[in-house]
């Protein structure tokens, strides 16, 4: 049946072309229906009841008014507990008519409890929720800050307590250090556009290795930049490493998980951005002490090495003029052996000229020749007989 | 991650250091001749006067950075800065 637009306004005034009650329900539920569609909904519990079949039935109110509502079973059971009479909640639902009762009600897709910031809440989840989805709290995204950085940017309020404080504690660490300060409101309504602003300009400044975001503490409203979608996104896209130090140590921001490094506080950033010169200085003095100690220890032991090379020169020397002695006298006693007095000792002599010549062959001892023989211990005068 | 990968730090300083104690490491380890272990010494103490130089002589520089009206980036000091 097709009676939405058909059935005018005029023709309801006249009891010749009565609208029927269920008419006059579908009608509404249309308009409704069609009129707000699905839509948030902030109100009080007034009454809620599970029934057997797992559907939850409540009232909705307000100072003013209230409405009845329910939610499918379906849906309901994604929430766990009900929430309690009296508590704040966010509805999402469409509102409607129930046509077999006439009742205008609410049907219920979602339910959250609220504290008192109930939307900025909501809002939070679904920036929280659309960040996470894109990775950007991810831990395999986070770089390593660089260890002695020489430039870096700072984006704070010109004249807050979060870029003195940083100032001072650089000061006092790493004074290698070049600051650029790029301005940005940090709380009101320009924040949110100066911030990204900023963070984009990081990228285009040289030089620069790190790049802190900082903020003094504030009320949680104060610090509701740090959790914009569009300054989160902005500060995944510098491309040096990050250091968002937001608030006092109790607050966390989503600029906290984005960033490389979440300080507690702006000092606590430089302090973690910059190394201290103190301790390097020690360092170098330790280094220095060891640097004496270790070349006095390396002489030590080369002259101690020149000594035992000098001992082995000796050993050396006094192995091979023994060695040389100990030839001489086997050369000398194989000489003794070979030297023809010891023949003579075995009682040979040995016949000579008396021009010294040896005589070795019968045929040279001619008749009446005289020679000298020589035997061990003397010579004796000899001659050949003449025959 | 290595020294080499740090980017933008003092490449002199972190250079001095790492060879400080290189330097260290050696002439404590004894290997090495005498002229070898003077030759070291020696680089040893210029090493530590350039570190000791670089961590004493600067000054923190605060600059603010503006863009004009065609985006260009200059630096400007920070009122009440030096």
């Amino acid at each position: 049946m097709n009676y939405q637009f058909e059935i005018t306004v005029s023709s309801s005034v006249s009891t010749d072309t009565p609208w029927t009650v269920t008419q006059v329900a579908r009608m509404a539920k249309r308009y409704i229906e069609a009129g707000l569609g699905m839509i948030w909904i902030r109100g009080e519990i007034a009454e809620i009841k599970i029934y057997q079949s797992g559907h939850w039935y409540f009232t909705l109110k307000d100072a003013e008014c209230q409405i009845r509502g329910m939610m499918w079973k379906s849906d309901a059971q994604r929430f766990g507990a009900p929430p309690a009479v009296g508590a704040q909640v966010f509805v999402f639902a469409k509102p409607t008519i129930y046509e077999e009762r006439g009742d205008f009600r609410l049907h219920a897709t979602e339910m959250l409890v609220t504290d008192r910031q109930g939307l900025e809440h909501l809002e939070l989840q679904k920036v929280k929720a659309a960040l996470e989805k894109d990775g950007l709290f991810d831990a395999s995204r986070k770089r390593a800050l660089p260890q002695w950085p020489t430039c870096i940017a700072v984006i704070t309020s010109l004249d807050g307590a979060a870029l003195r404080d940083i100032i001072t504690v650089a000061r006092k660490r790493w004074r290698s250090l070049e600051i650029r300060v790029i301005g940005a409101k940090v709380q009101g309504a320009e924040a949110e556009s100066e911030m990204v602003r900023a963070l984009k300009m990081v990228n285009r400044v040289e030089g620069v290795s790190l790049c802190i975001v900082a903020r003094g503490g504030g009320g949680k409203e104060d610090l509701a930049v740090f959790n914009s979608e569009k300054v989160c996104r902005a500060l995944a896209q510098v491309k040096v490493p990050t250091i968002s130090a937001v608030g006092h140590e109790t607050d966390v921001s989503f600029t906290d998980f984005v960033a490389d490094c979440r300080a507690p506080t702006p000092s606590a950033a430089i302090e973690m951005a910059v190394p201290d010169s103190a301790e390097l200085i020690d360092r170098v003095n330790h280094l220095a002490v060891r640097l004496a100690n270790a070349v006095g220890q390396g002489t030590r032991v080369a002259v101690e090495r020149l000594e035992r090379s000098g001992d082995r020169l000796h050993t050396a020397i006094t192995t091979l003029l023994e060695r040389r002695h100990r030839q001489v006298d086997r050369l000398g006693a194989q000489l003794d052996a070979l030297s023809p007095l010891k023949v003579l000792e075995r009682g040979f002599a040995l016949p000579r000229a008396e021009d010294g010549r040896v005589l070795r062959r019968a045929a040279e001892f001619t008749p009446a020749l005289s020679f000298r023989l020589r035997v061990v211990d003397g010579e004796v005068p000899a001659r050949v007989e003449e025959n | 991650m290595g020294e080499e990968d740090r980017g933008e730090e003092t490449p002199t300083l972190a250079e001095d250091l790492r060879r400080l104690e290189e330097i260290v490491r050696r002439l404590e380890s004894n290997d090495g001749d005498l002229d070898q272990a003077l030759a070291l010494f020696e680089e040893g103490i210029a090493r530590l006067r350039s570190a000791r130089a670089r961590l004493s002589g600067a000054e923190v520089r605060v600059r603010k950075v503006v863009a004009d009206a065609r985006g260009s980036l200059r630096m400007d000091d920070l009122d009440g800065e030096q």
